[in-house]
């Protein structure tokens, strides 16, 4: 407990780092979000109007200090496009994201494991390289390629899956959503399956060299068995820091996916934002995505001393 | 008859130093009935106890001819669903090092459990008695708490218990020990024969032990069979091999085992020179922090000691005892915490990196592993003249006095071009302590350095360090869990306990005439006390 409550309260200052860190390199970029929002035909005064009224004409040190003053009382600040709160863009564009994020965790968990499990169980046959020859393939596709072919494969062709948009579950059915969410999902999923998979295997094969395994066959143990309560336990601990770090990473692939199949989530809104130079949006999204990774590390962190009683922290 | 094997015969793999792992073995079990398979390494005495459980693999290791009748069923001709109702219920197994054969993830009394889940249909509660019972029965304290916790929280008695209650819980007829003592120490190894032993008297069942060890062999024996080379060469009752052995290698075997008598020492050896003076060293390990909820172990402490040129002194004790620590702050490959460490009349306890690199010559390190301490990209001669060169020495000189000194130790000069893999275990070792003497150190700190090898090497390699300290007359500090060992070499033993030295002096005093009740436990836990065994 003592652990759990260090670990959050060190989460500040980083927090508070990447925020001067995401305020600095977003104002070195090129690029005037007041002359894009003024437009082609305004003037020189027009366009300093509009920085007066957003505070970006401001010394820099000045638009920091009230950024960071804003961010103390919780407020991520405002679009400087649509005037909207981060907040509420954020909430808006949430659950498409979330949703697409857990359906690709759950897929890659589901297949990679066992995938990667019977990989090493047969290490050295044709399961085992037919496995790592996927996971190659897995590796070097690019998502927006394979996005482009499972639509015209599924959607085009065969039309069994919608080309693109999103459901939610809450307001339409849940088969729509599973529809229009499983070619995204695969999408996005089959680079982490990829890696999974691999990271099982070489975890499984190590310890299956283990003493404990042979103790287990000399209980007279079934081999099922010995790969579910001995040896999968045992390999996990490689394996889970691989899925934090793969959730971590999906975040740019959300993006990509999001356009590919035009879903409305927090993808979408950074690849807008980005474009607009709105600062206002990226500053918070990006804190938004730093706190999410913090937390997901976090989670990872304890779910140790749950896998591995030895672990303490 | 529990067990029958008759002309047992298993191939290795192409490519194999030889054609079979073991050969025409044929060896009986009774009921009730210790039987010790002894053999050093590579004779196949383990392939033989995994064969009769099923456990090595098939496309490897193929049994090509025999049979293995357990009361009566021949074993090689089940399949492997088959072979799984055999063991555990039928063949109960303990294995070397009970750390790494038990699951560090599940609870204790779980993997006990899974035995019964396999092979019977009792409900939870009825599994639980049945789970205590066994842990009691193989004296762990307070079995309902031992129950629920994992390996890493128990001792290395206890876990080794646990393995026993595993094996023993279905009581099985045939028991299979591999090596079961091997990794525990001393006092530990005692506990656990007796309790093997006492176990096997009140179940009546057969027990194959394999060990190396002719001590443990003397200590539970009923009966012996010796092997080597994968074939066996002699086989007998315990007192027969014991004191007279027929075959030639069961002769050599047993001449080889150094005696728990030291022998009556000159001490001509001896200069007056101090060549290396300790006082109160410490080393703690690990800091309070912060917040003062750090943890520290206190690894050594207030030891001091003071060692003579051409003296060659002892430090024996049990794992934990920080035996290892002190020779490792001795030659600073860790900082001491405290305390001053004077080589030839320098105190180089606390000189920084820069200022000790110009005294490393004078004191040396030799491992207790040689096939992790030799670099295995580097051939024999760069390894050797690494060292000097360094010192300044040219090249031709170099390679001139690791010549001569590969010589003294035993290897011919010639091989000087070879990589480590291409020599045995034994010659690795003497070109480790090669590498040492070439520096011609005031010190060389042997931290088990006999204890990987097999017996009748360890003889050979213990008459060398005894040879190289008469020729160069350096100071040696030989660390050893080894009691026999220490008793055949040492001109002075330094007991330790939990970091502290509980009692030293003269090798025929201590072990004639120990003071401390540690010593005297660790004297008398020393297996095969009964049998005389050569003085080197």
């Amino acid at each position: 407990m003592f652990y759990v409550i260090k670990r959050i309260l060190a989460t500040i200052p980083v927090m508070v780092v990447v925020a001067l860190f995401v305020f600095c390199i977003i104002r070195l970029g090129p690029g005037d979000p007041a002359s894009v929002i003024a437009g082609d035909y305004a003037t020189a005064e027009d366009i300093q109007e509009i920085r007066i009224k957003l505070g970006l004409a401001d010394p820099i040190p000045v638009q920091m200090g009230k950024w960071f003053v804003q961010l103390a009382s919780g407020d991520l600040g405002k679009s400087y496009h649509s005037n909207m709160q981060v907040t509420k863009l954020i909430s808006q564009r949430l659950e498409p994201t979330l949703l697409l994020a857990a359906t690709t965790i759950i897929l890659t968990i589901l297949v990679a494991v066992p995938l990667g499990t019977l990989a090493a169980y047969k290490a050295g046959s044709w399961v085992d390289k037919f496995v790592m020859v996927f996971s190659v393939a897995g590796f070097s596709i690019p998502v927006f390629v394979l996005g482009y072919i499972l639509v015209y494969i599924f959607a085009m062709e065969l039309r069994w899956l919608p080309v693109q948009g999103y459901r939610s579950p809450f307001d339409d059915s849940f088969l729509q959503f599973v529809k229009h969410i499983t070619m995204p999902a695969v999408t996005l999923s089959v680079i982490y399956i990829a890696l999974i998979s691999r990271m099982t295997r070489a975890s499984v094969v190590e310890v299956l060299n283990e003493d404990y395994v042979r103790t287990a066959r000399a209980k007279g143990q079934s081999e099922f068995k010995i790969l579910l309560r001995h040896a999968l336990p045992n390999a996990a601990v490689p394996i889970v820091t691989v899925l934090g770090i793969s959730i971590a990473l999906m975040i740019g692939g959300v993006v990509v996916t999001e356009s590919v199949y035009n879903i409305p989530g927090l993808g979408r809104l950074v690849l807008d934002a980005v474009l607009s130079r709105d600062y206002g949006v990226i500053q918070g999204l990006i804190l938004f995505f730093s706190f999410i990774y913090i937390f997901i590390n976090l989670l990872i962190d304890l779910s140790y001393t749950l896998i591995d009683p030895r672990i303490r922290y | 008859m529990v067990l029958k094997i008759e002309n047992l015969t298993v191939k290795l793999p192409k490519g194999a130093d030889r054609e079979f792992a073991i050969e025409d073995v044929s060896l009986n079990v009774d009921k009730g009935e210790i039987v010790c398979v002894v053999g050093e390494s590579g004779s196949g005495k383990s392939v033989t106890a995994f064969t009769i459980m099923g456990l090595i693999p098939r496309k490897e290791l193929t049994p090509t001819a025999g049979k293995i009748l357990l009361e009566g069923e021949d074993l090689l001709t089940k399949d492997n669903a088959e072979m799984r109702k055999f063991r555990g219920s039928r063949i109960g197994m303990i294995f070397q090092e009970p750390m790494t054969a038990l699951n560090p993830v599940m609870k204790v009394g779980k993997q006990i459990e899974e035995l019964l889940t396999i092979h019977t249909k009792h409900n939870e509660q009825e599994r639980k008695k049945i789970i205590l019972e066994a842990m009691d029965a193989v004296k762990l304290p307070d079995p309902s708490k031992i129950f629920n916790t994992y390996p890493h929280q128990l001792s290395g008695g206890q876990r080794q218990r646990i393995m026993i209650a595993m094996a023993l819980v279905l009581e099985p007829n045939l028991l299979i020990a591999d090596e079961p003592t091997t990794a525990l120490d001393v006092t530990t190894q005692a506990e656990v024969l007796a309790l093997v032993k006492e176990i096997q008297r009140i179940k009546g069942m057969g027990v194959l032990f394999i060990t190396h060890d002719f001590g443990v062999v003397a200590d539970i024996a009923d009966r012996v069979v010796v092997m080597q080379n994968g074939l066996v060469v002699e086989e007998g009752s315990r007192d027969k091999i014991l004191h007279s052995p027929e075959h030639p290698y069961t002769q050599m075997l047993i001449n080889s085992v150094p005696s728990l008598d030291p022998p009556d020492r000159s001490m001509e050896n001896v200069q007056d020179t101090k060549v290396v003076q300790m006082s109160s060293v410490h080393k703690t390990y690990g800091s309070l922090g912060i917040f003062g909820r750090g943890r520290t172990v206190k690894a050594v402490q207030d030891v001091s000691l003071d060692l003579h040129g051409g003296e060659l002194v002892g430090i024996v004790g049990e794992s934990g005892s920080g035996k290892s620590t002190l020779a490792r702050c001795l030659v600073r490959l860790i900082d001491p915490t405290d305390g001053g460490i004077m080589i030839n009349g320098k105190d180089i306890s606390t000189l920084s990196r820069s200022h000790l690199r110009p005294q490393r010559n004078e004191f040396q390190i030799v491992f207790q592993d040689p096939y992790r301490s030799l670099n295995p990209r580097r051939t024999i001669e760069q390894s050797l003249i690494e060292g000097p060169m360094n010192f300044g020495m040219g090249r031709t000189e170099a390679v001139a006095k690791a010549r001569e000194v590969l010589e003294i130790v035993g290897i011919s000069p010639d091989a000087m071009g070879r990589f480590p893999h291409q020599f045995s275990g034994g010659q690795r070792q003497r070109i480790c302590i090669a590498r040492a003497v070439v520096m011609e150190p005031k010190l060389i700190v042997a931290d088990e350095a006999v204890s990987a090898l097999d017996v009748s090497v360890q003889r050979q390699v213990l008459d060398l360090f005894l040879d190289i300290r008469q020729r160069f007359g350096m100071a040696m500090l030989f660390i050893t869990h080894d009691l026999r060992v220490a008793a055949q070499v040492c001109d002075r033993v330094v007991v330790m306990q939990h970091g502290k030295v509980v009692e030293q002096g003269k090798t025929t005093d201590v072990y004639n005439n120990p003071q401390h009740p540690y010593t005297k436990e660790l004297l008398a836990a020393a297996p095969g006390r009964d049998v005389k065994f050569n003085q080197l």
